[in-house]
């Protein structure tokens, strides 16, 4: 019994493989004519649930380009021709406006028919598989699936469908659809003077990422500084927090330290507080005005109506961000690496103890080798989290101070702070597109050259 | 010998001494800014910078002012919003992400591998780089007309996309040994009954993490909040409501407020931060030990 199941649903899974080219060349006529009329190979067959479901997506699709979808391409192509005007009415004797095309809406429902079109797509490539799959089983005598089967296959050899049919509509909404939309921004003249509905935008190619490299312009005199910054704050951020995390962590673990749950609780409670709530908070510290200037004064360090200019001078800009960086992140290292330290075998330790290796080597040789090989993904992870550290910069500093001899940015802004203030302050969003397309290919770079050297990547069925 | 091994208790002793008065030091440092917040929250005089940092007198004034109905400011009102928008945000990507993870950790398909590489790479992007896009796209769907709408679109925004945060739940999953559901699939068992009747109560750790996490994240987001409610301070959350306290035009009068808000969202999102903490440690040391 279980053997001629297992038979079964053999051929039913090479069936369900069997790709489109395959099944359309080697398909009858009906096979081939279900790739124009959807369902009919399912109709022939008597599935009867399954075909009208079919039809009916057909039919939807056709309605939606006759009444929406050819505009929409049309549009997409133009990007809207009609300016809005100003008409006198002669009736009412008053200056009316026209509505003018909406370039950013052509875009947007253009993107729209175009993940349409891709979907009717696929849509025709399963009428085309399961009319060719119903070919197939009628020819060999095998039992055709009733609606029933197919529903309870759901459950079953199709589990994967059910479950990841919602969340992956959403990433598709939510995800995909924005950043192909954005994608292609960065290649029109979507910025402040061209802003719809008033005015028209239009594509002008590269021309945006010309101008941010071209030599000696504006911007590219702000992107190569605010990027090799981002690095340098990447790179700081990362291993700072890393290494004096770890200390802390060897420091509160070390066999003679007592109170162990009580240091890490003191530690942990500053992480436990909303990010936000402690970025405003320190913002606020270290004001010109705030408790460490006051401190400062009434000791008499500096005079008392002088202050440290902990945000308003770039270099010390960078430097407090950095040191408030530290206290935010030191506490999650620590209680990321706490476990693992105590993972670390004991007679890696003791070995080297019989040997006489002080305490510097036994953390260079043994303990920072180990931590670096199982935290490696992690570090990337941080890095490339640090690199797009938005909250940190934006509520601290602001990208504060002011550069003139930049377009739109500070002199601590990071390449995302800046996009935020291009797009949602100065509405230049083509600029704010590239920036964002630059950083996503800085990120998958990073990402594909570290992460697929990983062993979790490699070999994930290894503890299976 | 015996000298010896009095003066290796004493250095012992002196490094002991050392360190714990180093870890004094430190936790001071870590604590200080917390003890600011609480002590500028009691603080009777209002205004914002004072030559001094301990408060002349002390009230619980601030709290009470915070839930005044006829404040331009409506604490309360954020309170409520937040917790809403929490509530539904954590049941929609709670159910994505264990979806998504249970998928990728246990059935095999043709696109699987296709679906990962894909998965981590949108994962780089920070979603808030295409937040304009989404912004766009909610205005183009009439989504961004009413207050209520725009909390509803809060949640689509926050939740849309979280199957993507599948890895740490498949790493879970990753550790319930297969042979489980074998045994349960010669019993007779369909791969659905397997996901609800073994892989999920199997996984209360990661499920509790996950709903924790995704509910924390309303509260103390920024950003995406920022973009979509605009101006409409009526439907603030709790973050963007304090951040508008500190603006120009309140800082003024509302700056021992904002500390007062900060401590009475921060004492909840602490305890559950807590819980999280406790429930990591048993969800990354696996479903089923020995």
């Amino acid at each position: 019994m279980a053997g001629k199941k297992r038979k079964r649903s053999n051929i039913n899974t090479s069936l369900r493989d069997v790709d489109f080219r395959t099944a359309f060349m080697q398909g009858n006529g009906i096979t081939k004519l279900s790739a124009v009329i959807f369902g009919l190979g399912n109709f022939l067959h008597k599935q009867i649930i399954r075909g009208l479901i079919m039809v009916s997506v057909e039919v939807a699709y056709i309605y939606y380009m006759i009444s929406f979808g050819l505009d929409s391409i049309k549009n997409f192509i133009t990007l809207g021709t009609k300016v809005q005007e100003e008409v006198f009415n002669e009736t009412k004797q008053i200056y009316e406006y026209v509505t003018g095309d909406n370039s950013m809406l052509c875009l947007l429902y253009g993107v729209v028919a175009i993940f349409l079109i891709l979907g009717f797509i696929l849509f025709l490539r399963t009428s085309v598989r399961s009319a060719y799959a119903n070919q197939k089983r009628a020819e060999l005598g095998k039992p055709i699936p009733t609606f029933k089967d197919d529903l309870s296959s759901l459950l079953e050899q199709n589990l994967h469908k059910t479950l990841l049919f919602v969340p992956v509509l959403g990433i598709l909404c939510f995800t995909i659809v924005p950043l192909v939309f954005m994608a292609l921004i960065a290649f029109t003249s979507y910025d402040r003077n061209h802003q719809p509905p008033g005015n028209l935008f239009d594509w002008v190619g590269l021309d945006n990422f010309i101008a941010m490299f071209a030599k000696g312009s504006k911007l590219s005199s702000t992107f190569w500084p605010v990027l090799s910054w981002t690095f340098i704050w990447a790179i700081f951020a990362t291993f700072t927090c890393y290494i004096l995390g770890m200390l802390l962590a060897m420091l509160i673990n070390r066999k003679g330290t007592r109170f162990k749950a009580f240091w890490r609780f003191i530690f942990v409670l500053s992480i436990a507080v909303p990010q936000f709530v402690s970025l405003l908070t320190m913002r606020t510290i270290f004001n010109a005005n705030g408790p460490v200037n006051v401190i400062l004064r009434n000791i008499g360090v500096i005079g008392a109506t002088q202050s440290i200019p902990f945000f308003t001078d770039p270099t010390l800009a960078k430097i407090t961000i950095i040191c408030i960086n530290i206290w935010i992140g030191v506490p999650f290292t620590m209680l990321t690496t706490t476990g693992i330290l105590q993972n670390i075998p004991k007679e890696l330790y003791e070995a080297a103890k019989v040997d006489g290796a002080n305490a510097f080597v036994t953390y260079f040789k043994i303990t920072l080798p180990y931590m670096l090989f199982v935290t490696t993904p992690t570090l990337i992870t941080a890095f490339a989290g640090n690199i797009n550290n938005f909250n940190v910069i934006f509520l601290l500093s602001g990208g504060g101070p002011e550069a003139i001899d930049y377009y739109y940015a500070g002199k601590t802004d990071l390449l995302v702070t800046w996009l935020y203030k291009l797009t949602i302050t100065n509405k230049d969003y083509n600029l704010g597109a590239v920036i964002s397309i630059l950083v996503f290919i800085i990120m998958a770079t990073l990402t594909l050259l570290t992460f697929r050297h990983t062993g979790s990547y490699k070999d994930e069925e290894a503890f299976q | 010998m015996k000298r010896r091994k009095t003066s290796m208790k004493k250095r012992q002793f002196i490094t002991n001494t050392i360190v714990h008065v180093f870890l004094a030091v430190l936790g001071f440092i870590w604590v200080l800014p917390i003890f600011f917040v609480i002590l500028t929250s009691f603080r009777e005089e209002a205004g914002q910078y004072k030559s001094y940092i301990f408060p002349r007198a002390y009230t619980l004034d601030n709290y009470k002012k915070l839930f005044d109905q006829a404040s331009s400011l409506t604490y309360g009102r954020w309170f409520i919003n937040t917790l809403i928008v929490a509530i539904f945000t954590c049941i929609l990507s709670a159910f994505f992400v264990l979806c998504v993870a249970y998928v990728m950790s246990r059935l095999r398909f043709k696109m699987r591998k296709k679906f990962l590489n894909i998965a981590m790479i949108l994962g780089m992007f920070p979603g808030f780089m295409s937040m304009y896009a989404i912004y766009f796209i909610l205005k183009g769907f009439g989504m961004l007309e009413a207050g209520p709408l725009k909390l509803v679109a809060l949640v689509m925004v926050y939740s849309g996309g979280s199957g993507l945060g599948f890895l740490v739940a498949k790493g879970f999953f990753d550790t319930i040994p297969k042979t489980i559901d074998e045994a349960a699939f010669i019993d007779g068992a369909t791969k659905w009954d397997v996901f609800r009747k073994i892989t999920i109560p199997l996984s209360k750790p990661i499920i509790v993490i996950t709903i924790l996490n995704s509910f924390m994240a309303p509260w103390v987001d920024y950003i995406f909040a920022k973009v979509i409610l605009g101006q409409d301070r009526k439907y603030y959350t709790i973050a963007i409501g304090l951040w508008t306290m500190l603006e120009k035009e309140f800082v003024e009068y509302y700056y021992t407020q904002f500390f007062a808000g900060c401590v009475l969202i921060s004492i909840p999102i602490a305890i559950l931060f807590l819980i999280i903490q406790r429930f990591y440690v048993e969800g990354v040391s696996g479903a089923v030990k020995g």
